[in-house]
């Protein structure tokens, strides 16, 4: 039953492989046609080489002019053959290296649509495992199959042709004995496929704690965890290192396999051949031909016995990109959905439940009213559901049920390209693209000019710092902003959002690693910001909390209480808790 | 490649072995046409069909023994390219480990991914190539060669020009695509870099609708690769054709020089045939090798991108010898202490002095980008003074074994990092062999055992990549009781309660207050966090503005007034007053 599922998932795969070819017919074909005139020179040279030879007889009796007419011959086929070869591999690179390209081109395409569920719940190493290591083990299966399976087949078809010229019987124990070899190496072939897709999946693994811990090298280092990590490591390594012996050696005996099957037919061929000769059917010099063709014929059965090996790690790698391309996306904008421009910013919330996992409640009847230009703080204790409802207005997760509405309409019939540029949002955890300064400040507004962008910089008090850097705007910073301090890139992130004002704005704890002085003096900026734009603040600061149109305070996923500063105080509440207790004597 | 050799020392009986085996199945082929010709010659002309049975047997025989050869050759092969591979990750990883922080920022994570993953791989495939090939082929291109020189010396010259020629020439190609493989890798390092930007940004990246253009950028980035991978294959494309007609060049050369021979009488139509199959033999070793080169060149690229790593020495190296001084007065010292980043133009911290007796508290306080994270990350020695000399426990942290010097130190980070695993993992990071009690009075003290104790399997409840399933409070105080569970001489907080909401702030305060011995360094922009520290550390710009007490900075120092009276003045409503 397993091994039945997983010979329709090896089909599927290898269905999905070609599919992928398609584009690349016209090079599929050139590739064949190509293999063929390579392999017709190369079977012919050996036939001219022979008749140059028999114009060498002996002492006094050699033909020079007749020579001199062959070799010719001969180095004009050489030199056609070795083009025509080199045109096959230029074509068999097209088409392999087109191929991952559009492979990895899907894949990647796909990681923008995955839902953040799935991204959020999925080791990121074991995705770029996929993508990187598994996409090139397949490049290479698929052009070491381009490459000798048509010249293989076509040598195969060219041999039969010049043995049947010979003796019909004699081929045809050829014939029969031959795919004896290619039964043994699909025998191998099916057992090692799993032992490479073993291979594969460890290796995935391996990466996902390389990614994660060299990742986070700097807190392994404070711990002084590099020993543990290593053992950790180690355990991992030695598991890759049995799966990898495993398949590689396993694999690698289908060729001596096939080369033994392969000597059978030749002592076959030679005992027919010695009993046909005997009794007068053949000659001795046919016989002698005979068994260099039935050497030759076999000779592309072990290359494409080896390309089968060699394509089983192929195909399990391809297995795993396509398994990850195959992944469901998030539910795609509706046909209908509409454009929100120049949102107003009333957001309606209701009845919504949510919750990460099914089994594990989070947000329950959750109702919310919020009008055009109002300031929402929310608080709370943290794990309340603070950064979950950000994920739900930003539809980086979909409500379980009831409904995100902004200006009047369900934000599923909201495009999300329209949706997400109507917020701006800056995130506690601050996140730099590899690029310049001027690049990551540009990402929400490409075309703003440099008299803009310098002035979102100023006003969120950015611009003296990156004045002070090397390049200024156009320094380079690592993909985790290298040594530039968390504030620095707090800073950035809000001259980010400067930049492109959109209508509403979600700021979870965007201040927090900024020190209050800067905080301040960004404060009017930020407020103008605010000005006439819905905004969703998460703070822990009270101060940018208190002049809230509304306060939210959260816990366990609800809202408790709801009002003003002032009201909230007075309702001596939770809140009012949360807020003394920064007076509590230490 | 050269200094990865020593990678295989364990496994020389393997690779001794491997290529021997190679070569006796070789040599057993060799055996295969005399045989052949055997039953040509004595059975058929003599009609033995006995003898033509009995060397029909042989045959299988041969063949038996070949097969044997050749999968413990295999075998043999397989285990040493895929042990040296193993040893070489573990290398690699284990020299990772010891890169410091300023290594760390200019190399990157993604390109030591792919340098421990796809370059170890080719390595490992070239190496078991080689295993393989590495003496069958020379074996039966030198073995061609001889019997070709026993037949005719002059005609035989022609092998003498041919082989040298041929070496060139895949010299000369392997020349020319080794570097261009090295640039396959880097292309591949830039598509791995986008990958991973995507997964850890993918939030910001949806915010601002750049789903689009990461798309370009990661397809402009692949299609480099594919482009730059047809170039190199074009050029390693020409290996066999190019081999293929010197190959045949020489056989042209061989006929025509036959031709003379035979014409003026000192060998025969026979040798001339032998002399050809010689050739031919050559051309199909060749082509054999060919592949191999390929192979080989790829892993050539790759050892050099892993050289690179190796190559890499960290810059902060613990002295191997402890002075031991038991007495001392300053937990932590400054002395003149000067900081300047690589690739930065101005100095981020300067000439900075102070010193914190053991069990004081230190508040650190000062604008953003002013220099609070780097004073305490050279604290464990994080990166180097590049001025003046930082010293614990009254010894050069230069003078201290890199470890000792750590364990001394719990160390909270801006950033709350937690791994995947367990709680209960996570917190022996601090203390391998931490008891639950020890974990939980950890958990307390950080105030992170009530929501511990609120999940479903208190301490092994699983933590995902990154703590993305707990909220960022909840990864601040797991990081902190982390570095509590330690039980460290020296606590460094670096700004690490900053996404806690002031009761949980205020609570934390209260209870590192217990932990008498501790010296403790707090960040903060806060001063109510650090307002009763022992010492305040005012900073800007990278200089010590003014130290004291919270009292005494109230009264002297404009800078902290300012920064305490706008955090008190807006939250507390005139509340000090």
């Amino acid at each position: 039953m397993k091994q039945n599922k997983e010979k329709t998932m090896r089909k599927d795969t290898l269905k999905t492989v070609l599919h992928y070819t398609k584009r690349y017919r016209i090079y599929v074909l050139l590739s064949f046609v190509l293999a063929a005139v390579t392999v017709a020179f190369t079977l012919y040279i050996p036939i001219l080489i022979g008749d140059a030879i028999d114009f060498i007889i002996g002492k006094g009796n050699v033909d020079f002019d007749g020579i001199a007419a062959i070799l010719k011959k001969i180095l004009l086929f050489m030199v056609l053959s070795a083009i025509a070869q080199w045109l096959m591999n230029l074509c068999n690179n097209k088409i392999t290296y087109g191929v991952v390209r559009d492979i990895r081109h899907k894949a990647f395409a796909k990681l923008e649509v995955l839902p953040l569920s799935y991204i959020d719940s999925h080791s990121h190493g074991d995705i770029v495992s996929r993508m990187i290591t598994d996409a090139d083990t397949f490049a290479d299966g698929l052009l070491m199959g381009f490459t000798q399976l048509f010249t293989g087949v076509i040598t195969i078809l060219g041999t039969l042709i010049f043995m049947l010229t010979i003796n019909a019987k004699i081929t045809f124990v050829v014939v029969v004995i031959t795919p004896v070899s290619l039964l043994a190496a699909s025998f191998i072939a099916k057992r090692t496929y799993h032992m490479f897709k073993l291979q594969s999946e460890t290796r995935g693994k391996q990466t996902a704690f390389i990614d994660e811990m060299i990742g986070n090298q700097k807190v392994v280092k404070a711990f002084g965890h590099e020993d543990e990590n290593l053992k950790e490591f180690d355990e991992i390594n030695e598991e890759l290192r049995k799966s990898s012996l495993k398949a590689i050696f396993f694999s690698s005996t289908t060729n001596p396999t096939t080369r033994f099957v392969n000597s059978l037919v030749y002592t076959g061929v030679g005992i027919t051949g010695a009993l046909i000769a005997m009794s007068n059917g053949i000659t001795v010099g046919q016989l002698s031909c005979f068994l260099s063709y039935a050497n030759q014929y076999t000779k592309p059965f072990n290359e494409i016995s080896g390309v089968i090996t060699e394509l089983q790690n192929a195909l399990a790698c391809a297995a795993r990109i396509f398994e990850f391309i195959d992944e469901k996306p998030q539910v795609p904008d509706k046909e209908n959905a509409v454009e929100l421009n120049n949102a107003e910013g009333n957001i309606r919330i209701e009845r919504v439940d949510f919750s990460y996992v099914r089994e594990k409640k989070l947000i329950q009847n959750l109702n919310l009213k919020v009008n055009s230009g109002e300031r929402v703080a929310i608080v709370g204790p943290t794990g309340c559901g603070k950064t979950t409802i950000i994920n739900l207005l930003m539809r980086f997760y979909d409500v379980d049920k009831g409904s995100i509405k902004v200006d009047h309409t369900d934000i599923k019939k909201i495009t999300r390209s329209s949706l997400r540029s109507s917020y701006g949002m800056v995130l506690q955890e601050t996140w730099l693209k590899e690029g310049t300064i001027r690049e990551n400040l540009l990402m929400g507004k490409p075309d703003a000019t440099e008299q803009e962008m310098i002035e979102a910089a100023k006003a969120s008090h950015a611009h003296s710092f990156i004045k002070r850097l090397k390049d200024g705007y156009d320094t380079y910073i690592t993909e985790d902003g290298g040594s530039l301090s968390q504030g620095q890139k707090q800073l950035l992130c809000i001259a980010r959002v400067m930049l492109c004002l959109p209508p509403m704005l979600i700021l979870d704890e965007a201040t927090s690693s900024i020190d209050t002085r800067t905080e301040l003096k960004i404060q009017s900026a930020f407020a103008k910001m605010m000005e006439g734009r819905t905004s969703f603040i998460v703070a822990h600061r009270l101060s940018t909390i208190k002049e809230a149109d509304m306060i939210l305070v959260m816990k366990d996923g609800n809202i408790i209480e709801q009002g003003k500063h002032d009201e909230l105080l007075k309702e001596n509440g939770f809140y009012a808790e949360l807020y003394n207790s920064q007076f509590e004597k230490v | 490649m050269k200094s990865l050799m020593k990678y295989l020392d364990d496994y020389k009986k393997e690779c001794i072995l491997s290529p021997l085996f190679k070569l006796l199945e070789a040599t057993f082929e060799l055996f295969v046409p005399l045989v052949m010709a055997a039953i040509i010659d004595i059975g058929i002309s003599q009609k033995d069909k006995q003898y033509v049975f009995r060397m029909c047997t042989i045959l299988i025989v041969l063949g038996v023994v070949g097969l044997v050869c050749s999968i413990t050759a295999q075998y043999f092969a397989a285990k040493a390219a895929v042990g040296f591979s193993a040893k070489l990750r573990h290398s690699l990883f284990e020299h990772i480990g010891h890169l410091s922080y300023s290594e760390l920022d200019t190399l990157g994570t993604s390109t030591l991914i792919t340098r421990m993953t796809n370059d170890v791989n080719q390595v490992q495939n070239g190496v078991n190539l080689v295993l393989r090939l590495l003496l069958r082929s020379p074996f039966v291109v030198l073995g061609a060669m001889i019997m070709a020189f026993t037949i005719d010396v002059k005609a035989a010259l022609v092998f003498a020009v041919v082989i040298p020629v041929l070496c060139i020439v895949v010299f000369i190609i392997m020349f020319m695509s080794v570097p261009m493989y090295e640039v396959v890798q880097n292309k591949l390092d830039q598509v791995l870099t986008t990958t991973r930007q995507n997964l850890t940004g993918v939030r910001v990246i949806r915010a601002f609708n750049k789903e689009k253009d990461e798309k370009k950028t990661f397809d402009r980035r692949n299609r480099q690769l594919t482009n730059i991978r047809m170039y190199v294959g074009r050029i390693s494309g020409m290996m066999n054709p190019v081999t293929y007609c010197i190959i045949n060049i020489g056989i042209a050369a061989l006929i025509y020089a036959g031709a003379f021979r035979t014409d003026a009488g000192d060998i025969t139509q026979g040798e001339v045939v032998a002399l050809v199959n010689y050739m031919s033999q050559i051309l199909v070793e060749v082509i054999k090798l060919a592949n191999l080169i390929i192979t080989v060149t790829k892993a050539l690229a790759s050892a050099k991108r892993i050289e690179e790593v190796f190559d890499t020495e960290p810059s902060i190296v613990g002295k191997s010898v402890i002075k031991t001084k038991r007495q001392f007065e300053y937990a932590v010292e400054f002395n003149r202490v000067s900081l300047k980043y690589k690739n930065s133009g101005e100095e981020a911290l300067s000439n900075i002095s102070f010193q914190v007796k053991p069990g004081q508290t230190i508040g650190i306080i000062g604008g953003t980008g002013c220099g609070k994270s780097s004073i305490v990350n050279m604290i464990p020695r994080f990166y180097d003074a590049t001025k003046g000399e930082v010293r614990v426990n009254g010894i050069n942290v230069k003078h201290w074994q890199t470890d000792q010097l750590r364990d001394l130190i719990g160390m909270v980070m801006q950033k709350s990092v937690l791994f995947r695993g367990t709680i209960r993992d996570n917190l022996r990071w601090g203390k391998a062999d931490a008891t639950d009690e020890e974990m939980y009075r950890a958990l307390e003290i950080a105030q992170a055992r009530e929501f511990v104790d609120a999940k479903e399997h208190k301490l092994d409840e699983m933590i995902e990549q990154g703590g993305k399933n707990l909220s960022g409070g909840q990864r601040q105080r797991l990081a902190i009781a982390r570095a509590i569970v330690k039980q460290p001489s020296i606590l460094i907080l670096d700004d690490s309660a900053s996404a806690l909401d002031f009761a949980t702030d205020a609570k934390l305060r209260k209870s590192l207050s217990q932990l008498e011995d501790t010296t403790i360094f707090i960040v903060s922009q806060r001063t109510s966090s650090i307002r009763h520290a022992d010492h305040i550390i005012v900073l800007d710009d990278g200089k010590i503005v003014m130290t004291g007490t919270h009292e005494e900075l109230l009264e002297n120092c404009d800078e902290y007034k300012e920064i305490h009276y706008s955090q008190v003045s807006k939250d507390e409503e005139g509340g000090v007053a």
